[in-house]
């Protein structure tokens, strides 16, 4: 039996206004996603790859189109269920980490569960997780402290410590080298086969896109066919 | 959690934090030495009225609540005399040496038998036409002994006794004589009037005005040392209105510059925030709560700062300025200081709240 998408989209488009000048970043979007599928985006630059990822990650609101991320229809949001969709259901990993400094590793990402509402340490599951991403040591520095491979190990930790549906990691090794992507992209894989986590992964980088399920690739604002 | 990310980013840029917590604290010392000393002079003034032990006060017709501003005719004392309770009735002068200072002539004899303890610390009275006697504070301040000189009106005063200070003023001489030397020969700034029965005051006055000095000031001392608070005395009150807003302002724009260079800098740390789920209330939340720490930081430090500024003051400019310590004004001045921040706050506060996630993430 083929579960229902956890992520839908039908006729997707989003136009931005830059000045007085419209500018078509997505023409059109159709895609389904299955739950526990790892997927790959490819595309060159402005075909519309991140603002696909900005939409279903909840950042923009769709222009048209009907888009359906775990059940919920994006179109009908407002900002508040965005916002909650952003805590409770989407988890983003981005190519410059983007944590925040002045905070701890660990409590970067606790205060990614302190946002979505749980507070308290971080159970002993999570802990185990920390602990296979290969930063349980380092948990207890900032990020000025982390070498770059690290500092996206805890992104990631980050972005799944609320157990999101799905996780949209946009370039995540984009500016890693090559061991360390390689370390990152197996976690992803990991993460995706162990816990059956969804991922939508944005990248260039054909040997990363390998690493997917299945390759999607966007060119001027639809996905090719 | 919220409250780490507010410590944590404050000690991020510990200069900024702490130039701000310090140009709030000038503000909160502005207003502290502004009260302190309005209190501090006030008191002063109290405590040396009460020493004189009178009960009455006539005092020239259209005279400030303090300051003995004006003279009028030395006539009407011995009319004061003899009406029916004054058992001692003396006149003074009170003339002016500076901005904040002054000299009085005294009755001596009839002062000394109405305050009662006229109590010379060293030396004693005074003798002869160029001789004063300062009190306690006075003589501390400025270093002054029995022997010493005082430059007054250009003329040299020679010191012959130090007197315990609370008693009406700091440097005195004879009536007669600073009648002489300021022109003012017949005339006072007031009378002072001890009644044989306090408790006739009002009574008396009642009766002093009805004959004949009805245009006077004719008050009791109670009413006097209740008339000396700030309240009473509309342009200090208004001064005193004036640095709050100058502190209000100053607190708005040191604060509003702080966390607008803040919100401008961690653009990328609020897109981060709201990537997370972070909700505008959230991002408003954690930038007033740091203005709310930096206010009470700044509190602090202005509230040492008035210290400073008391010492300073009884350093730099002794025996004429007094400042007061004033903790019933820490919550107020903290409070002023706390509502000019986050007004402040509240304009980049708003910035950060709208700040679009998508740009912010771009933010480099």
């Amino acid at each position: 039996m083929i579960d229902s998408p956890i992520i839908s989209v039908r006729g997707l488009r989003k136009v931005y206004r830059t000045g007085d000048v419209d500018v078509n970043a997505l023409r059109g979007v159709d895609l389904d996603v299955q739950p526990g599928e790892f997927v790959a985006v490819a595309g060159p630059s402005g075909s519309g790859k991140s603002t696909l990822f900005h939409i279903l990650g909840g950042l923009t609101p769709p222009t048209s189109g009907s888009v359906s991320i775990a059940g919920n229809d994006l179109l009908a949001m407002t900002d508040r269920d965005r916002t909650r969709l952003r805590q409770k259901t989407v988890g983003f990993v981005f190519q410059k980490y983007n944590l925040l400094p002045t905070l701890s590793a660990r409590d970067n990402i606790e205060i990614a569960r302190y946002i979505s509402g749980v507070s308290g340490p971080l159970d002993g599951e999570f802990e185990q997780m920390l602990a296979l991403l290969g930063i349980a040591s380092r948990i207890n520095h900032k990020p000025r402290a982390l070498s770059g491979g690290e500092q996206q190990r805890v992104a990631i930790a980050r972005a799944l410590v609320n157990h999101p549906a799905i996780l949209l990691a946009d370039e995540p090794t984009g500016n890693l080298d090559t061991e360390n992507s390689n370390a990152v992209l197996g976690l992803l894989r990991d993460l995706n086969e162990r816990l059956k986590q969804t991922i939508l992964m944005i990248t260039h980088n054909p040997e990363a896109a390998a690493y997917g399920h299945r390759v999607i690739r966007m060119r001027d604002g639809q996905i090719e066919k | 959690m919220i409250n780490k990310l507010v410590v944590e980013n404050l000690k991020h840029r510990p200069v900024r934090t702490l130039l701000s917590a310090v140009a709030i604290g000038v503000q909160v010392t502005m207003i502290l030495t502004l009260v302190g000393v309005s209190r501090g002079m006030l008191n002063d003034q109290k405590q040396r009225s009460r020493g004189v032990g009178a009960d009455i006060i006539v005092r020239p017709p259209g005279s400030a609540a303090i300051g003995l501003t004006g003279n009028f005719n030395e006539k009407i004392l011995p009319f004061l005399q003899k009406q029916p309770h004054v058992a001692e009735a003396t006149g003074i002068l009170v003339a002016p040496t500076g901005p904040l200072t002054s000299i009085t002539g005294l009755d001596f004899p009839a002062f000394q038998k109405m305050s009662g303890n006229f109590r010379f610390l060293q030396g004693g009275p005074v003798r002869n036409g160029d001789e004063v006697v300062v009190d306690e504070y006075y003589a501390n301040e400025h270093k002054l002994k029995p022997g010493s000189t005082l430059h007054i009106f250009n003329r040299d005063w020679r010191v012959t006794g130090v007197f315990e200070q609370g008693k009406l003023a700091r440097i005195v001489t004879p009536l007669k004589v600073l009648q002489s030397i300021t022109a003012n020969t017949g005339k006072l700034s007031a009378i002072y009037v001890k009644l044989d029965d306090p408790a006739l005051t009002d009574q008396v006055i009642q009766q002093l005005k009805k004959n004949g000095l009805e245009d006077y000031q004719v008050i009791s001392m109670e009413a006097l040392l209740s008339q000396m608070s700030v309240n009473n005395i509309p342009v200090l009150k208004a001064f005193i209105g004036v640095v709050i807003t100058l502190g209000v302002i100053v607190g708005f724009l040191v604060v509003f510059l702080s966390m607008y260079t803040a919100v401008l800098e961690r653009t990328r740390e609020i897109g981060i925030l709201k990537a997370l789920g972070a909700s505008p209330g959230f991002v408003l939340a954690i930038l007033l709560r740091e203005t709310t720490v930096l206010a009470v930081i700044g509190t602090l430090i202005g509230i040492g700062f008035s210290y400073v500024t008391k010492w300073l003051i009884t350093t730099l400019v002794p025996g004429s300025l007094m400042q007061a310590i004033v903790p019933d004004w820490w919550p107020i001045a903290g409070a002023i200081a706390l509502a000019g921040s986050l007004l402040g706050a509240f304009y980049p506060g708003m910035k950060a709240a709208r700040q679009d996630a998508i740009e912010a993430l771009a933010y480099d």
